[in-house]
């Protein structure tokens, strides 16, 4: 690996912790393409992707708490609960082609992108601004 | 209930695509249970926590995580996730919520695309 190849992976995980600590994200939607980049199969990216992830929501999520943002029952109970998808994500990933899937994601996303700017725009009065 | 349903989805759609699930879980925390965009963000960070260590140790037992690569790119991203999470109690509600949807709407293009 080079100097530069470091240097440019150091950079791209500052980005994805800051896009991360904003957007509440994992920051795996860029490590997933930068891992893929270093020459890592599409399995071994994601797998490796999930570990870069813990140590940077682990530290969102304590910057977040001590600025009083965090419920945490919610988070307990949509993190226990995404154990069960983790398992059914491996069986329709297994038996749908790739192209398929991010192609239906991407749909999703800009539907969902759509909904929120609509609503974030359209009626302030569902967003009470804190104190 | 809510949560438990919005955790499955983010749950499937992590492990198809290698992402934490954060992408799902912060639209639908707004959209379905009526939390505020940082409350959202915030929270959403604490399920991926337990979602992302689900799916590395499945991938870990199959031999598949990278552990340098992991190094490399997670640890310079702890420092970006307190900068981000302080930069954005500077932000509104609704700016964060509009920001939120471009990144969204970018990463959706991205994925249709690609």
């Amino acid at each position: 690996m080079s100097t530069t190849t470091i240097v440019l992976a150091i950079g791209l995980g500052v980005v994805a912790g800051a896009m991360s600590g904003l957007f509440g994200v994992g920051g795996g939607i860029l490590f997933v393409p930068m891992l893929v980049a270093l020459g890592l199969g599409q399995v071994e990216a994601a797998a490796t992707s999930l570990l870069a992830v813990v140590p940077t929501a682990t530290v969102g999520t304590w910057r977040q708490a001590r600025y009083g943002n965090l419920r945490l029952r919610p988070a307990l109970i949509i993190g226990v609960a995404s154990i069960v998808g983790v398992e059914t994500g491996v069986q329709i990933a297994t038996s749908l082609p790739e192209h398929v899937l991010r192609r239906l994601f991407g749909v999703l996303l800009i539907a969902v992108a759509a909904q929120l700017a609509w609503r974030a725009v359209g009626s302030r009065a569902s967003y009470p601004e804190r104190r | 209930m809510r949560l438990v349903l919005i955790g499955v989805v983010a749950g499937i759609l992590s492990s198809l695509f290698g992402v934490g699930g954060g992408i799902v879980i912060v639209p639908l925390l707004i959209m379905v249970a009526a939390f505020g965009a940082r409350e959202a963000t915030a929270t959403s960070l604490g399920a991926i926590v337990i979602t992302a260590l689900a799916g590395v140790t499945l991938y870990a037992l199959r031999g598949k995580v990278d552990v340098g690569y992991a190094a490399l790119l997670g640890i310079p991203a702890m420092g970006g996730a307190i900068f981000g999470a302080a930069a954005q109690q500077r932000l509104s509600s609704r700016n964060l919520t509009v920001a939120f949807a471009v990144l969204l709407a970018a990463v959706g293009v991205w994925l249709i695309s690609g």
